[in-house]
C-alpha cells in the first residue's frame, strides 16, 4: 500500500502529498503490518473535510525510523460499517472509539465499543458519565467496589469499577473523561501561537515541558524554521530535567505506598530539589514558559549552567543511595516483585508506549527509534529495559533512568557554551493545507502532536495523544488477579495522566 | 541492610523550612506583578492583545492575577509598565483583590470578610478535602507539596483528608469542567457546616485558558461562596500557605 514516508525530523506535508487510499486497502495492511513488533500506530484520527469524512493514520516504523501517512475519506453521514481494527489489533481501541464517539462512524465488531471521555462535541448526547457501560460479571462469591471519580489524595478525577472475588481482582474497569476541558478545539478556536502554546503546557502538568516541545516542534515545522543546534540542547536538558522530576517523585510515592517513609521524605526533598532547579533557570516549577515555538526567552547563561550541573550531580548521588537502600531492603521488594505484572505479550497488544512498555520488554522509546532536538545529534540514546513487567521492573525502570538523565544533562552541559538564541515568533506564518507532526519522548512515553491548517494556513485540526492513551489499560489488566489492597502500588508504578487522556 | 539507610538518612539531613513566615523565592519566580503608567501606553496594548487570557484591560490600565496564567510574556512585550516579582503572597478573600492596578504594592488580603467562626473553629486544625476539576496536576502536585518534608504545613494543623465528612473544608482546582461538576457539587454538600470553600490556581479562579470552553461547568460559584482566591499557574505551596494562614488569622499580611 502506498505511504507517504517522513521521518520525525522532517518539515510539514502537503495535504496534496498524503496519499489517499481505499479503507479496505489500509485494513489489509494494516492487519499484517502490525503483526510485527517494529511497528505501530502513533495516531489515527478522523477530521471534517468539506462534506466529507477525513482519516489519517500515522504508522510508525521503528526499524527503519520512519513514519507513514495515509488517509481515506468517507461520506460524512454515509452509514457504512467499516470492519474494525481493534478486532485484530486490540491497540487501536482508543482510536477507533474516539472516532465513535466523536462522528458516530460504526466499526463492525469492535469489541470494546465504549465512550471514551464523553467530550462536549460527541455524537450521542444520550451517553454520558453516569451511563458508562461497566462491564459486569455475575456471580455469588462476586462483588463490585466503585472507586472515584474523587479519589482518596490529592489527584485527578476518574472513576474504577473492580470486580472482586474476596480480595482478588477478576477485573478492573477504568471510566474516564472527567478532565475533559476540550483542549483540542482549543487549539483551533485561536490563531494566537502564545496562546496555543499555553495551551499545550497545560494538557498534562506534569509534562508540560515534553508537550510544549511537542506543539513548539509541530509549528516549527509549519513555518519552515527549524530549532537551532544550541536550542535543541537546551530544550533537551529542560526534558530530561522533568524526567528526573516526575521519576523521582513516582519513587517517593511508590514509597509511601509501602510505608517506607525514609524513601518517601528522601525522594520530596530531591524532586524540591529538581523543580527548584527549573524553577532557578524558568521562573517556574514546572517548566512552563521554557519552551516557546521557534526561540526562548529563558536562555541558558553560564551560571545557570553551573547551577544545573551543581544540583544534578547532587541529585544525582542522593538518588542513587536510595535506589541502592530499595534494593537491598527484603520488605520493600516483597511488595514490588511480581506484583502488577504485564507481561510483554499483552503489553504489546495493547499497544502500551513508554516506560511501562520497557519494563514490560517492549523496546519503545521515540529518542531512540524516531530521534528528535539533541537525541539525534549529541545523544545517541540507549533504551533501558526490563523484562518481568511488574512494579519493580518500572521502579527500576525509573530509577535508572534517572541517573540516565542525570548523565545526559551532565554530557550536554559540560561542553555547553551558552550562546544568543532566537527569541520566540508568536506570528509566525504556517504553510496552508499541511499536516505536521511531532512525537516527543515524555517521561511517561511516546507524547505525540499532528496539526492540520487549513488554505489560509489557520490550524483547523489539532490532535494531541498522551501516553497515558494507551497505558490506562495496562494498568488495569496489571491489577488483575491481584489482592485489591495492591492496587495503590500498581497505579502510583504507572501514574498516568488523567487530563492528558482526557482533553 | 541498615547501612544504606543511614547513608540516605545523613545524605537528607534537615530539609524542612524552619520558619515558613521567612521564605523568599528565587528571582526568577514570577508572582506578584508590578504596572507602571507611562505616557505612550501602546506597549500595553500589544501585550493586552497577546495576553492568552485577556487578563491584561488597558481602560483603565490593570491586571487580573484571577485570569493570568504568570507566563510572563507581557512583561517582556512591555517592560516599562508591567514587571513580575517574586512575591508569592497573591492570595485573597476578594476576587476582586486580585486584580492589580499601577501603584499597587501588595495584594489586599481584605481579612475583614473572614467569618468570625473560621480562625475561632479552625485555627488549630484545618482539614481539607481536596477536588481536581479539570485541574492539569500541576495545582495538585502543589498542593501535595505543603505537606511534604520541605513545607511541612502539617505543623499548623493544615492537613488533607480523604473523605468530605471528615473535611472542614473543599480546595478546588482547576477550571471546573462539566463532566466534574456534579460530583463537585456532591462532595461540597457532604461537608458538614460550617465550611470554607479554596478555589486555587488561575484556571480555577476564573476558567483560565478554558473560560470560554464549552466543556466547563462554573455555576458552582454561583451557588456557594468562596473564603479564599488563590491565583497562580499552578499555585505556588507558599501562596497556599500563605493564603491559609492569613485566613486562620495565624498571621497577618
Amino acid at each position: 500500500m502506498n505511504y507517504y514516508i517522513t521521518d520525525n525530523l522532517a518539515g510539514s506535508v502537503s495535504l496534496k502529498d498524503i496519499p489517499e487510499v481505499e479503507y479496505a486497502a489500509l485494513y489489509n495492511d494494516l492487519k499484517e503490518r502490525l503483526k510485527q513488533d517494529s511497528y505501530h500506530v502513533a495516531h489515527y484520527f478522523a477530521t471534517p473535510d468539506g462534506n466529507r469524512l477525513r482519516f489519517y493514520i500515522l504508522l510508525l516504523d521503528d526499524a527503519a525510523h520512519k513514519v507513514m501517512v495515509a488517509s481515506f475519506s468517507m461520506e460524512y453521514y454515509e452509514d457504512v460499517a467499516l470492519p474494525s481494527l481493534t478486532a485484530l489489533h486490540p491497540a487501536l481501541h482508543v482510536y477507533e472509539r474516539e472516532i465513535s464517539e466523536l462522528y458516530n462512524v460504526e466499526f463492525d465488531s469492535m469489541p470494546w465499543n465504549k465512550p471514551l471521555r464523553f467530550p462536549f462535541n460527541r455524537r450521542n448526547r444520550n451517553s454520558t458519565m453516569d451511563n458508562y457501560p461497566f462491564y459486569t460479571i455475575e456471580g455469588e462469591s462476586l462483588h463490585e467496589v466503585n472507586v472515584g471519580p474523587i479519589h482518596a489524595g490529592i489527584i485527578e478525577p476518574g472513576a474504577f469499577r473492580f470486580v472482586c472475588n474476596g480480595e482478588n481482582v477478576l477485573h478492573l474497569e477504568i471510566a474516564l473523561g472527567y478532565q475533559h476541558r476540550g483542549v483540542e478545539q482549543a487549539f483551533c478556536s485561536t490563531e494566537n501561537h502564545l496562546r496555543q502554546t499555553l495551551l499545550a503546557e497545560g494538557i498534562a502538568g506534569d509534562s508540560a515541558v515534553s508537550h510544549a516541545t511537542a506543539y513548539a516542534t509541530t509549528i516549527e515545522k509549519l513555518c519552515g524554521k527549524r530549532a537551532s543546534t544550541a536550542l535543541d540542547v537546551e530544550r533537551t536538558v529542560a526534558l530530561e530535567l522533568e524526567r528526573m522530576a516526575m521519576h523521582i517523585a513516582d519513587t517517593g510515592a511508590l514509597s509511601m505506598d509501602v510505608g517506607y517513609q525514609l524513601g518517601q521524605v528522601a525522594c520530596e526533598a530531591l524532586r524540591t530539589m529538581t523543580i527548584n532547579t527549573t524553577q532557578a533557570w524558568c521562573g517556574n516549577r514546572f517548566g512552563k514558559g521554557l519552551i516557546r515555538p521557534c526561540g526562548t526567552n529563558k536562555p541558558l547563561t553560564a551560571e545557570k549552567v553551573e547551577m544545573i550541573r551543581t544540583n544534578v550531580k547532587e541529585i544525582r548521588r542522593r538518588y542513587n543511595e536510595v535506589r541502592e537502600d530499595i534494593k537491598s531492603s527484603p520488605t520493600l521488594l516483597s511488595r514490588f516483585e511480581e506484583c502488577g505484572i504485564v507481561p510483554k505479550a499483552e503489553m504489546q497488544r495493547i499497544g502500551g508506549v513508554g516506560m511501562a512498555a520497557r519494563a514490560s520488554g517492549v523496546k519503545r522509546d521515540i529518542r531512540a527509534s524516531h530521534p528528535y532536538a539533541a537525541y539525534s545529534t549529541e545523544i545517541a540514546h540507549e533504551n533501558i529495559v526490563k523484562r518481568q513487567g511488574d512494579v519493580m521492573s518500572r521502579l527500576m525502570i525509573r530509577s535508572r533512568e534517572v541517573l540516565q538523565s542525570a548523565d545526559y544533562i551532565e554530557q550536554l552541559l559540560a561542553s555547553y557554551t551558552p550562546t544568543e538564541l532566537s527569541r520566540p515568533d508568536y506570528e509566525a506564518e504556517l504553510a496552508a493545507e499541511a499536516l505536521s507532526f511531532s512525537m516527543v519522548e515524555g517521561w511517561r512515553g511516546e507524547i505525540c502532536h499532528v496539526a492540520i491548517t487549513d488554505n489560509k494556513g489557520a490550524i483547523s485540526t489539532y490532535k494531541v495523544k498522551d501516553p497515558s492513551l494507551h497505558n490506562w489499560l495496562a494498568l488495569a489488566i496489571a491489577v488483575r488477579g491481584e489482592g485489591i489492597s495492591d492496587f495503590p502500588i500498581c497505579n502510583k508504578s504507572f501514574n498516568l495522566s488523567y487530563c492528558g487522556h482526557d482533553l | 541492610m541498615i547501612f544504606p539507610k543511614i547513608k540516605v538518612l545523613k545524605s537528607h539531613g534537615w530539609q524542612y523550612i524552619p520558619d515558613l513566615n521567612d521564605v523568599t523565592l528565587t528571582e526568577e519566580f514570577r508572582g506578584r506583578p508590578v504596572l507602571s503608567l507611562t505616557n505612550d501606553m501602546s506597549d500595553v496594548e500589544a501585550a493586552a492583545k497577546m495576553c492568552p487570557t485577556g487578563a491584561i484591560s488597558t481602560a483603565p490600565f490593570a491586571l487580573d492575577m484571577g485570569r493570568c496564567m504568570f507566563c510572563g510574556e507581557c512583561a517582556l512585550r512591555a517592560p516599562k509598565n508591567i514587571q513580575f516579582t517574586n512575591d508569592y503572597k497573591i492570595g485573597s478573600t476578594s476576587r476582586e483583590a486580585l486584580i492589580i492596578k499601577p501603584g499597587d504594592e501588595s495584594v489586599n488580603f481584605h481579612p475583614e470578610n473572614i467569618r468570625t467562626e473560621i480562625p475561632k473553629l479552625f485555627g488549630r486544625a484545618l482539614k481539607l478535602r481536596q477536588v481536581s476539576a479539570g485541574g492539569d496536576a500541576s495545582v495538585e502536585m502543589e498542593l501535595n507539596a505543603t505537606g511534604n518534608v520541605n513545607f511541612d504545613f502539617c505543623r499548623y494543623g493544615v492537613e488533607f483528608v480523604a473523605s468530605p465528612r471528615h473535611a472542614d473544608g473543599v480546595v478546588i482546582t482547576g477550571p471546573i469542567s462539566t463532566n466534574m461538576a456534579e460530583a463537585l457539587d456532591i462532595c461540597y454538600n457532604s461537608i458538614p457546616d460550617p465550611k470554607v470553600v479554596i478555589v486555587c490556581g488561575s484556571e480555577a479562579c476564573s476558567g483560565g485558558l478554558h473560560a470560554a470552553s464549552r466543556a466547563i461547568d462554573r455555576r458552582f460559584f454561583e451557588r456557594y461562596n468562596v473564603d479564599l482566591w488563590l491565583p497562580g499557574a499552578p499555585t505556588h505551596p507558599m501562596t497556599f500557605i500563605d493564603g491559609v494562614m492569613n485566613m486562620l488569622n495565624l498571621k497577618k499580611r
